[in-house]
Protein backbone atom coordinates (compact mmCIF):
# COMPACT_ATOMS: atom_id res chain seq x y z
CA UNK A 1 0.00 0.00 0.00
CA UNK A 2 1.56 3.14 -1.01
CA UNK A 3 1.11 6.12 1.54
CA UNK A 4 0.09 8.95 -0.65
CA UNK A 5 -3.06 10.63 0.94
CA UNK A 6 -5.02 10.56 -1.86
CA UNK A 7 -8.45 8.62 -2.33
CA UNK A 8 -9.15 7.29 -5.30
CA UNK A 9 -11.73 10.18 -5.58
CA UNK A 10 -9.27 12.84 -5.28
CA UNK A 11 -7.36 11.25 -7.99
CA UNK A 12 -9.64 10.52 -10.67
CA UNK A 13 -11.06 14.33 -9.73
CA UNK A 14 -6.64 15.66 -10.52
CA UNK A 15 -6.90 13.25 -13.72
CA UNK A 16 -9.94 15.04 -15.29
CA UNK A 17 -8.82 18.51 -14.02
CA UNK A 18 -5.76 17.96 -16.28
CA UNK A 19 -7.26 15.46 -18.92
CA UNK A 20 -4.74 12.51 -18.59
CA UNK A 21 -6.60 8.98 -18.42
CA UNK A 22 -4.34 7.67 -16.00
CA UNK A 23 -1.70 7.99 -13.78
CA UNK A 24 0.60 5.93 -15.91
CA UNK A 25 -0.22 8.19 -18.87
CA UNK A 26 1.77 11.29 -17.23
CA UNK A 27 5.21 9.08 -17.56
CA UNK A 28 4.28 8.11 -21.20
CA UNK A 29 7.57 9.48 -22.47
CA UNK A 30 9.80 7.54 -20.68
CA UNK A 31 10.63 4.54 -22.92
CA UNK A 32 9.15 1.23 -21.94
CA UNK A 33 12.49 -0.24 -21.76
CA UNK A 34 13.82 1.88 -18.61
CA UNK A 35 10.67 1.07 -16.23
CA UNK A 36 10.90 -0.93 -13.12
CA UNK A 37 9.34 -4.19 -13.82
CA UNK A 38 8.66 -7.03 -11.62
CA UNK A 39 11.76 -8.90 -10.65
CA UNK A 40 12.64 -12.04 -11.92
CA UNK A 41 11.63 -15.37 -9.02
CA UNK A 42 10.32 -12.75 -6.46
CA UNK A 43 6.64 -13.54 -6.59
CA UNK A 44 3.89 -10.88 -6.21
CA UNK A 45 2.15 -10.19 -3.08
CA UNK A 46 4.67 -11.43 -0.47
CA UNK A 47 4.59 -10.07 3.10
CA UNK A 48 7.72 -8.13 3.87
CA UNK A 49 8.91 -10.82 6.68
CA UNK A 50 8.91 -13.20 3.49
CA UNK A 51 10.69 -10.87 1.28
CA UNK A 52 13.43 -10.25 3.53
CA UNK A 53 13.84 -13.95 3.90
CA UNK A 54 13.93 -14.50 0.09
CA UNK A 55 16.52 -11.67 -0.45
CA UNK A 56 18.48 -12.77 2.66
CA UNK A 57 18.73 -16.74 0.98
CA UNK A 58 19.42 -15.36 -2.49
CA UNK A 59 22.46 -12.16 -1.26
CA UNK A 60 24.15 -15.69 1.11
CA UNK A 61 23.36 -17.48 -2.27
CA UNK A 62 26.35 -14.95 -4.26
CA UNK A 63 29.03 -15.92 -1.70
CA UNK A 64 31.48 -13.33 -1.51
CA UNK A 65 34.48 -13.75 -4.05
CA UNK A 66 37.89 -13.89 -2.97
CA UNK A 67 38.36 -10.33 -5.21
CA UNK A 68 41.50 -9.15 -7.00
CA UNK A 69 39.71 -6.79 -9.00
CA UNK A 70 41.12 -2.51 -8.36
CA UNK A 71 40.65 -1.10 -11.61
CA UNK A 72 39.96 2.46 -9.44
CA UNK A 73 37.93 1.16 -6.15
CA UNK A 74 39.97 -0.72 -3.82
CA UNK A 75 39.47 -3.04 -1.12
CA UNK A 76 41.29 -2.24 2.19
CA UNK A 77 41.07 -3.87 5.23
CA UNK A 78 38.42 -0.99 7.63
CA UNK A 79 39.17 -0.68 11.00
CA UNK A 80 35.75 -0.71 12.95
CA UNK A 81 36.01 2.14 14.82
CA UNK A 82 35.99 4.25 11.53
CA UNK A 83 32.31 4.00 11.00
CA UNK A 84 31.33 3.65 14.72
CA UNK A 85 32.58 7.18 15.13
CA UNK A 86 31.34 8.30 11.61
CA UNK A 87 27.88 7.47 12.25
CA UNK A 88 27.35 8.32 15.41
CA UNK A 89 24.64 10.99 15.59
CA UNK A 90 26.97 14.13 16.15
CA UNK A 91 28.36 13.15 12.68
CA UNK A 92 25.76 11.35 10.68
CA UNK A 93 24.61 13.14 8.23
CA UNK A 94 25.34 13.42 4.38
CA UNK A 95 26.35 16.95 3.30
CA UNK A 96 27.80 20.21 4.55
CA UNK A 97 25.03 21.67 6.76
CA UNK A 98 22.70 24.20 5.82
CA UNK A 99 23.68 26.47 8.67
CA UNK A 100 27.13 25.69 8.41
CA UNK A 101 28.70 27.95 10.85
CA UNK A 102 26.60 26.66 13.86
CA UNK A 103 28.06 22.73 13.22
CA UNK A 104 31.47 24.06 14.38
CA UNK A 105 32.25 19.78 15.10
CA UNK A 106 31.54 19.37 11.30
CA UNK A 107 33.47 22.40 10.21
CA UNK A 108 36.27 21.50 12.00
CA UNK A 109 36.25 17.76 10.81
CA UNK A 110 35.86 19.00 7.13
CA UNK A 111 39.27 21.51 7.77
CA UNK A 112 40.90 18.58 9.16
CA UNK A 113 40.05 16.60 6.19
CA UNK A 114 41.52 19.89 3.79
CA UNK A 115 44.39 19.85 5.60
CA UNK A 116 45.35 16.07 5.65
CA UNK A 117 44.69 16.32 1.80
CA UNK A 118 47.05 19.41 1.26
CA UNK A 119 49.82 16.91 3.45
CA UNK A 120 49.58 14.20 1.61
CA UNK A 121 49.24 15.62 -2.03
CA UNK A 122 52.26 18.34 -1.54
CA UNK A 123 49.38 21.53 -2.35
CA UNK A 124 48.82 24.38 -0.63
CA UNK A 125 44.52 24.29 -0.47
CA UNK A 126 41.90 21.76 -0.71
CA UNK A 127 38.47 21.91 -1.00
CA UNK A 128 35.74 19.78 1.27
CA UNK A 129 35.40 17.02 -1.40
CA UNK A 130 33.36 16.26 -4.59
CA UNK A 131 31.24 13.62 -5.72
CA UNK A 132 34.03 10.87 -6.95
CA UNK A 133 37.23 10.79 -9.03
CA UNK A 134 35.55 10.77 -12.05
CA UNK A 135 33.27 13.89 -11.74
CA UNK A 136 36.68 15.19 -9.72
CA UNK A 137 38.77 14.68 -12.91
CA UNK A 138 36.00 16.70 -15.02
CA UNK A 139 35.54 19.84 -12.50
CA UNK A 140 39.61 19.92 -12.21
CA UNK A 141 39.21 20.22 -16.26
CA UNK A 142 37.55 22.54 -16.27
CA UNK A 143 39.03 24.47 -13.43
CA UNK A 144 42.17 24.23 -15.72
CA UNK A 145 40.36 26.32 -18.49
CA UNK A 146 39.34 28.86 -16.35
CA UNK A 147 42.60 29.05 -14.39
CA UNK A 148 45.03 29.17 -17.78
CA UNK A 149 45.74 32.78 -17.62
CA UNK A 150 48.35 31.60 -20.25
CA UNK A 151 46.13 30.35 -22.81
CA UNK A 152 42.74 30.68 -23.80
CA UNK A 153 42.39 26.74 -25.63
CA UNK A 154 39.38 24.71 -24.34
CA UNK A 155 42.15 21.75 -25.14
CA UNK A 156 42.62 18.78 -22.54
CA UNK A 157 45.19 16.37 -23.19
CA UNK A 158 44.04 13.01 -21.98
CA UNK A 159 46.27 10.10 -22.12
CA UNK A 160 44.77 6.57 -22.92
CA UNK A 161 46.72 5.66 -19.26
CA UNK A 162 43.65 7.42 -17.70
CA UNK A 163 41.24 5.19 -16.26
CA UNK A 164 38.67 5.45 -19.14
CA UNK A 165 35.74 5.11 -16.93
CA UNK A 166 36.94 8.53 -15.71
CA UNK A 167 37.76 9.41 -19.41
CA UNK A 168 34.24 8.73 -20.35
CA UNK A 169 32.67 11.23 -17.10
CA UNK A 170 34.88 13.87 -18.33
CA UNK A 171 33.39 13.86 -21.66
CA UNK A 172 29.77 13.64 -20.76
CA UNK A 173 30.84 16.77 -18.46
CA UNK A 174 32.57 18.93 -20.18
CA UNK A 175 31.30 18.14 -23.94
CA UNK A 176 28.74 20.83 -23.71
CA UNK A 177 30.90 23.17 -22.04
CA UNK A 178 32.91 23.28 -25.30
CA UNK A 179 35.98 21.35 -23.75
CA UNK A 180 37.74 19.32 -26.29
CA UNK A 181 39.69 16.09 -25.06
CA UNK A 182 43.04 14.61 -27.20
CA UNK A 183 43.74 11.08 -26.72
CA UNK A 184 47.58 11.13 -25.89
CA UNK A 185 48.64 7.80 -26.60
CA UNK A 186 51.02 5.05 -24.39
CA UNK A 187 53.97 2.98 -24.85
CA UNK A 188 53.30 -0.55 -25.75
CA UNK A 189 56.53 -1.83 -23.76
CA UNK A 190 56.44 0.00 -20.37
CA UNK A 191 52.88 0.90 -20.66
CA UNK A 192 53.15 4.63 -19.58
CA UNK A 193 52.37 8.15 -21.32
CA UNK A 194 54.52 7.97 -25.01
CA UNK A 195 56.52 11.31 -23.75
CA UNK A 196 57.82 11.00 -27.65
CA UNK A 197 53.40 11.66 -28.57
CA UNK A 198 53.75 14.36 -26.09
CA UNK A 199 56.82 16.09 -27.82
CA UNK A 200 55.16 15.79 -30.81
CA UNK A 201 52.61 18.23 -29.45
CA UNK A 202 54.86 20.81 -27.64
CA UNK A 203 54.11 24.10 -28.75
CA UNK A 204 50.33 23.63 -29.35
CA UNK A 205 47.93 25.61 -27.52
CA UNK A 206 46.07 23.35 -24.64
CA UNK A 207 44.87 24.20 -21.43
CA UNK A 208 46.00 21.04 -19.58
CA UNK A 209 47.61 17.93 -19.35
CA UNK A 210 45.97 15.10 -17.26
CA UNK A 211 48.42 12.73 -15.46
CA UNK A 212 47.43 9.58 -13.49
CA UNK A 213 49.51 7.99 -10.89
CA UNK A 214 49.69 5.43 -10.85
CA UNK A 215 48.28 4.90 -14.39
CA UNK A 216 44.94 2.70 -14.99
CA UNK A 217 47.17 -0.27 -15.81
CA UNK A 218 49.12 0.35 -12.09
CA UNK A 219 51.69 1.65 -13.55
CA UNK A 220 54.03 4.66 -12.22
CA UNK A 221 54.29 7.52 -14.94
CA UNK A 222 57.52 9.49 -15.66
CA UNK A 223 55.53 12.49 -13.46
CA UNK A 224 58.78 14.78 -13.53
CA UNK A 225 59.48 14.81 -16.90
CA UNK A 226 55.63 15.43 -17.94
CA UNK A 227 55.42 17.79 -15.54
CA UNK A 228 58.07 19.74 -16.89
CA UNK A 229 56.90 19.30 -19.88
CA UNK A 230 53.72 20.81 -19.59
CA UNK A 231 55.06 24.02 -17.69
CA UNK A 232 57.25 24.52 -20.81
CA UNK A 233 54.44 24.69 -23.06
CA UNK A 234 52.13 26.92 -20.68
CA UNK A 235 49.56 23.73 -19.90
CA UNK A 236 48.29 23.36 -16.47
CA UNK A 237 49.02 20.01 -14.88
CA UNK A 238 46.28 18.26 -13.54
CA UNK A 239 47.07 14.93 -11.59
CA UNK A 240 44.92 11.97 -10.50
CA UNK A 241 45.93 10.12 -7.83
CA UNK A 242 45.74 7.23 -5.23
CA UNK A 243 45.97 8.47 -2.00
CA UNK A 244 47.25 5.58 -0.19
CA UNK A 245 49.93 5.38 -3.22
CA UNK A 246 51.17 8.78 -1.30
CA UNK A 247 52.37 7.33 1.51
CA UNK A 248 55.10 6.71 0.02
CA UNK A 249 55.00 7.75 -3.78
CA UNK A 250 56.57 11.87 -4.54
CA UNK A 251 53.73 14.45 -3.36
CA UNK A 252 52.38 16.00 -7.18
CA UNK A 253 53.08 19.66 -5.59
CA UNK A 254 56.78 18.16 -5.69
CA UNK A 255 56.58 16.74 -9.45
CA UNK A 256 58.59 18.11 -11.77
CA UNK A 257 62.75 19.40 -11.81
CA UNK A 258 61.46 22.85 -11.26
CA UNK A 259 61.09 24.87 -14.45
CA UNK A 260 61.24 29.21 -13.59
CA UNK A 261 60.76 28.54 -10.31
CA UNK A 262 57.64 26.58 -11.13
CA UNK A 263 56.95 22.63 -10.43
CA UNK A 264 54.78 20.34 -9.09
CA UNK A 265 51.23 19.67 -10.48
CA UNK A 266 48.85 22.62 -10.40
CA UNK A 267 45.80 20.68 -9.68
CA UNK A 268 45.39 17.61 -7.46
CA UNK A 269 42.26 15.05 -7.62
CA UNK A 270 41.08 11.74 -6.96
CA UNK A 271 39.18 9.08 -5.50
CA UNK A 272 38.61 9.07 -2.22
CA UNK A 273 37.26 5.55 -1.32
CA UNK A 274 40.22 3.89 -0.57
CA UNK A 275 40.37 6.21 2.94
CA UNK A 276 37.74 3.80 4.81
CA UNK A 277 34.92 3.77 2.41
CA UNK A 278 33.54 0.36 1.30
CA UNK A 279 33.57 -1.06 -2.42
CA UNK A 280 29.52 -1.16 -1.69
CA UNK A 281 29.20 -1.93 -5.28
CA UNK A 282 30.20 1.17 -6.73
CA UNK A 283 29.43 3.79 -4.20
CA UNK A 284 28.77 6.37 -2.39
CA UNK A 285 32.28 7.79 -2.83
CA UNK A 286 34.07 10.85 -2.61
CA UNK A 287 36.19 13.03 -5.03
CA UNK A 288 39.24 14.63 -3.65
CA UNK A 289 40.61 18.05 -4.64
CA UNK A 290 43.49 20.45 -4.11
CA UNK A 291 45.61 23.14 -5.89
CA UNK A 292 47.93 26.14 -5.36
CA UNK A 293 46.74 29.75 -3.66
CA UNK A 294 47.25 31.35 -6.92
CA UNK A 295 44.23 29.58 -8.29
CA UNK A 296 41.70 29.07 -5.05
CA UNK A 297 39.37 31.01 -6.47
CA UNK A 298 38.71 28.94 -9.60
CA UNK A 299 38.37 25.60 -7.38
CA UNK A 300 34.86 23.92 -6.97
CA UNK A 301 33.62 23.24 -3.88
CA UNK A 302 33.03 24.26 -0.86
CA UNK A 303 36.12 25.42 1.27
CA UNK A 304 36.00 25.47 5.27
CA UNK A 305 38.67 28.33 6.55
CA UNK A 306 40.06 28.72 10.43
CA UNK A 307 39.28 32.22 11.78
CA UNK A 308 38.44 34.14 14.58
CA UNK A 309 35.69 34.95 16.46
CA UNK A 310 35.05 38.62 17.71
CA UNK A 311 36.69 37.67 20.86
CA UNK A 312 39.74 36.14 19.48
CA UNK A 313 38.66 32.92 19.85
CA UNK A 314 39.51 30.23 17.20
CA UNK A 315 36.58 29.13 14.76
CA UNK A 316 35.90 28.10 11.31
CA UNK A 317 33.47 28.92 9.00
CA UNK A 318 32.83 28.25 4.76
CA UNK A 319 35.17 30.96 3.16
CA UNK A 320 35.47 32.08 -0.72
CA UNK A 321 32.09 31.33 -1.22
CA UNK A 322 32.03 34.63 -3.48
CA UNK A 323 33.02 31.60 -6.16
CA UNK A 324 29.75 29.82 -5.41
CA UNK A 325 26.25 29.26 -6.89
CA UNK A 326 24.33 31.01 -4.57
CA UNK A 327 26.73 34.28 -4.25
CA UNK A 328 28.08 34.24 -8.11
CA UNK A 329 24.97 32.77 -10.31
CA UNK A 330 25.78 32.01 -13.12
CA UNK A 331 29.56 32.69 -13.26
CA UNK A 332 30.40 30.43 -10.68
CA UNK A 333 33.53 28.17 -10.87
CA UNK A 334 30.61 25.12 -10.97
CA UNK A 335 27.17 23.99 -9.91
CA UNK A 336 28.80 21.91 -6.95
CA UNK A 337 27.46 23.68 -3.82
CA UNK A 338 27.69 20.19 -1.21
CA UNK A 339 30.51 17.82 -0.62
CA UNK A 340 30.17 14.02 0.54
CA UNK A 341 29.83 14.85 3.94
CA UNK A 342 29.47 11.67 5.59
CA UNK A 343 32.61 9.73 3.50
CA UNK A 344 34.89 12.48 3.97
CA UNK A 345 33.98 12.09 7.71
CA UNK A 346 35.25 8.00 7.54
CA UNK A 347 38.02 8.72 5.62
CA UNK A 348 39.29 11.63 7.92
CA UNK A 349 38.85 8.90 11.16
CA UNK A 350 40.63 6.55 9.12
CA UNK A 351 43.77 8.66 8.42
CA UNK A 352 44.07 10.02 12.05
CA UNK A 353 43.28 6.28 13.56
CA UNK A 354 46.26 4.92 10.74
CA UNK A 355 48.59 7.91 10.67
CA UNK A 356 51.36 8.50 8.38
CA UNK A 357 53.08 5.42 9.33
CA UNK A 358 49.92 3.20 9.26
CA UNK A 359 49.10 4.73 5.80
CA UNK A 360 52.65 3.72 4.76
CA UNK A 361 52.24 0.27 6.17
CA UNK A 362 49.10 -0.38 3.78
CA UNK A 363 50.49 1.19 0.38
CA UNK A 364 54.01 -0.60 1.21
CA UNK A 365 51.70 -4.39 1.89
CA UNK A 366 49.43 -3.66 -1.02
CA UNK A 367 52.55 -2.92 -3.30
CA UNK A 368 54.45 -6.29 -2.43
CA UNK A 369 51.27 -8.31 -2.60
CA UNK A 370 50.49 -7.38 -6.14
CA UNK A 371 54.14 -8.30 -7.51
CA UNK A 372 54.17 -11.43 -5.62
CA UNK A 373 50.61 -11.76 -6.97
CA UNK A 374 52.33 -10.49 -10.53
CA UNK A 375 55.06 -13.54 -9.95
CA UNK A 376 52.85 -16.28 -8.85
CA UNK A 377 50.25 -15.65 -11.94
CA UNK A 378 53.70 -15.81 -14.08
CA UNK A 379 54.56 -18.87 -12.96
CA UNK A 380 51.22 -20.54 -14.61
CA UNK A 381 51.59 -21.62 -18.40
CA UNK A 382 50.11 -19.04 -20.95
CA UNK A 383 50.65 -16.11 -18.53
CA UNK A 384 53.06 -13.52 -19.52
CA UNK A 385 53.85 -10.06 -18.19
CA UNK A 386 52.15 -6.99 -20.34
CA UNK A 387 54.63 -4.26 -19.20
CA UNK A 388 58.19 -3.62 -17.76
CA UNK A 389 57.52 -0.18 -15.74
CA UNK A 390 57.87 -0.04 -12.38
CA UNK A 391 54.23 -0.22 -10.51
CA UNK A 392 52.59 0.18 -7.47
CA UNK A 393 49.17 -2.09 -6.77
CA UNK A 394 48.29 -3.31 -10.27
CA UNK A 395 49.43 -5.05 -12.94
CA UNK A 396 48.21 -6.31 -16.48
CA UNK A 397 49.49 -9.64 -17.44
CA UNK A 398 48.54 -11.32 -20.77
CA UNK A 399 46.56 -15.02 -20.93
CA UNK A 400 47.12 -16.56 -24.31
CA UNK A 401 42.98 -16.48 -24.85
CA UNK A 402 40.37 -14.18 -24.39
CA UNK A 403 39.97 -13.69 -20.61
CA UNK A 404 35.83 -13.63 -20.19
CA UNK A 405 35.86 -16.71 -19.98
CA UNK A 406 38.80 -17.10 -17.79
CA UNK A 407 37.16 -14.90 -15.34
CA UNK A 408 33.74 -17.01 -15.26
CA UNK A 409 35.73 -20.13 -14.70
CA UNK A 410 37.51 -18.18 -11.59
CA UNK A 411 34.46 -17.20 -10.70
CA UNK A 412 32.83 -20.67 -10.02
CA UNK A 413 35.83 -21.38 -7.67
CA UNK A 414 35.51 -18.01 -5.89
CA UNK A 415 38.01 -15.77 -7.49
CA UNK A 416 37.14 -12.65 -8.73
CA UNK A 417 40.16 -12.59 -11.19
CA UNK A 418 40.52 -9.05 -12.21
CA UNK A 419 39.16 -7.09 -15.32
CA UNK A 420 39.51 -7.57 -18.80
CA UNK A 421 40.84 -4.82 -20.61
CA UNK A 422 39.69 -5.95 -24.20
CA UNK A 423 36.51 -3.69 -23.89
CA UNK A 424 38.81 -0.52 -23.57
CA UNK A 425 42.22 -1.57 -24.73
CA UNK A 426 41.70 -4.33 -27.70
CA UNK A 427 44.97 -3.25 -28.94
CA UNK A 428 46.46 -5.23 -25.81
CA UNK A 429 45.26 -8.85 -26.79
CA UNK A 430 43.79 -11.44 -23.96
CA UNK A 431 45.08 -8.65 -20.50
CA UNK A 432 43.57 -8.65 -17.07
CA UNK A 433 43.88 -6.13 -14.91
CA UNK A 434 44.84 -7.84 -11.55
CA UNK A 435 45.02 -6.30 -8.03
CA UNK A 436 45.78 -7.24 -4.07
CA UNK A 437 45.89 -4.63 -1.22
CA UNK A 438 46.83 -5.96 2.18
CA UNK A 439 43.50 -7.67 2.41
CA UNK A 440 45.26 -10.59 0.46
CA UNK A 441 47.27 -13.13 2.37
CA UNK A 442 49.85 -15.33 0.73
CA UNK A 443 47.36 -18.06 0.92
CA UNK A 444 45.03 -16.01 -1.34
CA UNK A 445 47.60 -15.69 -3.98
CA UNK A 446 48.16 -19.29 -3.86
CA UNK A 447 44.95 -20.04 -4.31
CA UNK A 448 44.45 -17.50 -7.12
CA UNK A 449 47.17 -18.89 -8.43
CA UNK A 450 46.36 -22.57 -8.57
CA UNK A 451 42.87 -21.66 -9.87
CA UNK A 452 44.19 -20.29 -12.78
CA UNK A 453 46.70 -22.80 -13.64
CA UNK A 454 43.47 -25.12 -13.74
CA UNK A 455 41.23 -22.69 -15.85
CA UNK A 456 44.06 -22.54 -18.59
CA UNK A 457 44.94 -26.28 -18.22
CA UNK A 458 41.58 -26.69 -20.10
CA UNK A 459 42.04 -26.60 -23.82
CA UNK A 460 40.86 -23.39 -25.11
CA UNK A 461 37.74 -24.92 -27.24
CA UNK A 462 36.00 -25.39 -23.80
CA UNK A 463 36.89 -21.92 -22.40
CA UNK A 464 35.00 -20.95 -25.68
CA UNK A 465 38.05 -19.66 -27.13
CA UNK A 466 37.77 -18.95 -31.17
CA UNK B 1 26.89 59.78 3.63
CA UNK B 2 27.30 61.44 0.11
CA UNK B 3 29.39 59.64 -2.17
CA UNK B 4 31.82 61.16 -4.22
CA UNK B 5 31.53 61.66 -8.17
CA UNK B 6 35.05 63.82 -9.17
CA UNK B 7 33.99 66.02 -11.72
CA UNK B 8 37.00 65.52 -14.20
CA UNK B 9 35.56 62.04 -15.02
CA UNK B 10 33.44 60.18 -17.14
CA UNK B 11 31.24 57.12 -16.09
CA UNK B 12 29.57 54.13 -17.16
CA UNK B 13 25.69 52.82 -15.71
CA UNK B 14 27.69 49.94 -14.13
CA UNK B 15 29.34 52.02 -12.29
CA UNK B 16 32.81 52.49 -13.76
CA UNK B 17 34.66 55.59 -14.36
CA UNK B 18 37.17 56.62 -17.23
CA UNK B 19 39.86 59.33 -16.57
CA UNK B 20 41.39 60.74 -20.10
CA UNK B 21 45.17 60.17 -19.41
CA UNK B 22 47.21 63.20 -21.68
CA UNK B 23 49.25 60.32 -23.59
CA UNK B 24 45.38 59.49 -24.76
CA UNK B 25 45.12 56.51 -22.95
CA UNK B 26 42.60 56.05 -20.13
CA UNK B 27 42.32 55.11 -16.86
CA UNK B 28 39.18 52.77 -16.07
CA UNK B 29 38.04 52.01 -12.31
CA UNK B 30 35.13 51.52 -10.23
CA UNK B 31 33.26 54.35 -8.38
CA UNK B 32 32.94 55.33 -5.25
CA UNK B 33 28.87 54.17 -4.95
CA UNK B 34 29.89 50.94 -6.14
CA UNK B 35 32.88 50.24 -3.28
CA UNK B 36 30.48 51.38 -0.66
CA UNK B 37 27.98 49.01 -2.10
CA UNK B 38 30.35 45.93 -2.38
CA UNK B 39 31.70 46.83 1.39
CA UNK B 40 35.46 45.64 1.94
CA UNK B 41 36.77 43.49 -0.83
CA UNK B 42 39.07 41.28 -0.43
CA UNK B 43 40.19 40.07 -3.96
CA UNK B 44 40.41 41.87 -7.05
CA UNK B 45 41.05 39.91 -10.50
CA UNK B 46 42.29 42.45 -13.12
CA UNK B 47 42.73 41.88 -16.82
CA UNK B 48 46.60 40.56 -18.56
CA UNK B 49 48.13 43.28 -20.39
CA UNK B 50 47.72 42.98 -23.92
CA UNK B 51 44.25 41.96 -23.87
CA UNK B 52 42.00 43.47 -25.96
CA UNK B 53 38.46 44.17 -25.30
CA UNK B 54 35.46 45.13 -26.41
CA UNK B 55 33.05 48.01 -24.87
CA UNK B 56 31.00 46.57 -22.16
CA UNK B 57 33.05 43.38 -21.84
CA UNK B 58 33.17 41.88 -18.29
CA UNK B 59 37.14 42.10 -17.93
CA UNK B 60 37.59 42.39 -14.16
CA UNK B 61 36.03 41.26 -11.08
CA UNK B 62 35.74 42.43 -7.99
CA UNK B 63 35.11 40.09 -4.66
CA UNK B 64 33.93 41.84 -1.38
CA UNK B 65 32.98 39.55 1.95
CA UNK B 66 29.89 39.17 0.49
CA UNK B 67 29.38 39.26 -3.29
CA UNK B 68 31.68 38.93 -6.11
CA UNK B 69 30.48 41.77 -9.15
CA UNK B 70 32.17 41.67 -12.90
CA UNK B 71 33.86 44.93 -14.00
CA UNK B 72 32.73 46.00 -17.77
CA UNK B 73 35.18 47.71 -19.92
CA UNK B 74 33.90 51.34 -20.82
CA UNK B 75 35.65 51.40 -24.11
CA UNK B 76 37.17 49.18 -26.63
CA UNK B 77 40.96 48.70 -26.79
CA UNK B 78 43.91 47.07 -25.36
CA UNK B 79 45.28 47.02 -22.08
CA UNK B 80 48.49 48.55 -21.00
CA UNK B 81 48.66 48.65 -17.82
CA UNK B 82 47.03 46.83 -14.76
CA UNK B 83 47.54 47.92 -11.26
CA UNK B 84 49.70 45.44 -9.56
CA UNK B 85 49.41 46.43 -6.15
CA UNK B 86 45.87 45.34 -6.31
CA UNK B 87 46.82 41.47 -6.21
CA UNK B 88 48.30 42.01 -2.43
CA UNK B 89 46.11 45.27 -1.08
CA UNK B 90 42.22 45.00 -2.68
CA UNK B 91 41.09 47.50 -0.01
CA UNK B 92 42.97 50.41 -1.93
CA UNK B 93 39.85 49.96 -4.02
CA UNK B 94 37.73 50.97 -1.11
CA UNK B 95 40.01 53.64 -0.02
CA UNK B 96 40.73 55.47 -2.63
CA UNK B 97 38.35 54.40 -5.42
CA UNK B 98 39.82 57.09 -8.00
CA UNK B 99 43.47 57.30 -7.26
CA UNK B 100 45.59 54.03 -5.89
CA UNK B 101 42.31 51.60 -6.75
CA UNK B 102 42.57 52.39 -10.31
CA UNK B 103 42.13 48.77 -11.98
CA UNK B 104 43.61 49.16 -15.74
CA UNK B 105 44.63 51.56 -18.27
CA UNK B 106 43.03 51.05 -21.52
CA UNK B 107 45.00 52.09 -25.12
CA UNK B 108 41.78 53.05 -27.01
CA UNK B 109 40.96 51.43 -30.45
CA UNK B 110 41.50 53.80 -33.29
CA UNK B 111 38.91 51.71 -35.53
CA UNK B 112 36.01 52.13 -32.62
CA UNK B 113 34.32 55.07 -31.74
CA UNK B 114 33.87 55.78 -28.06
CA UNK B 115 30.39 54.76 -26.70
CA UNK B 116 28.33 57.78 -25.13
CA UNK B 117 29.87 57.89 -21.17
CA UNK B 118 27.60 59.60 -18.46
CA UNK B 119 28.67 63.17 -17.48
CA UNK B 120 29.24 63.72 -13.56
CA UNK B 121 26.22 65.26 -13.30
CA UNK B 122 24.46 62.67 -15.47
CA UNK B 123 26.41 59.91 -13.47
CA UNK B 124 25.18 61.94 -9.68
CA UNK B 125 21.54 61.90 -11.41
CA UNK B 126 21.34 58.23 -12.57
CA UNK B 127 22.27 57.89 -8.94
CA UNK B 128 19.66 60.01 -7.38
CA UNK B 129 16.86 57.80 -9.82
CA UNK B 130 18.25 54.76 -9.05
CA UNK B 131 18.25 54.82 -4.87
Amino acid sequence: MPFIPHTPDDIAHMLAVIGAPSIDALFDEIPAALKAKPLDGVPPALCEMDVARLITERAAGDGRLLNFIGAGAYEHHIPAPVWAIATRGEFYSAYTPYQAEASQGTLQLIYEFQSMICALTGMEAANASLYDGASALAEACLMAVRANRGSTSRRILMPRTVNPTYRKVVESITHQQGLELESVDFERTSGRISLDALREMSGEDCAALVVQQPNFFGNLEEVDALTDWAHANKVLLIAVVNPISLALLKPPGEWGEGLDGRWGADIVCGEGQPLGVPLASGGPYFGFMATRMQYVRQMPGRIVGRTLDLEGRPGFSLTLQAREQHIRRSKATSNICTNQGLMVTAATIYMSLLGAAGLASVATTSLTRTAELKAALERVGGVTSAFDAPRFHEAVVLLDRPVAPVLAMLAERGIAGGLDLAPSYPELGHALLVCATETKSHADIETYERALHAALATPHDVCGAA
Amino acid sequence: MSEQVPKDLQYTKSHEWVRSLPNGEVEVGITDHAQSALGDLVFVEVPQVDRKLAAGEACAVVESVKAASDVYSPVAGRVVARNEALSQTPELLNSDPYGAGWLMRIELDAKTPVAALLGPGEYEQFLKESE
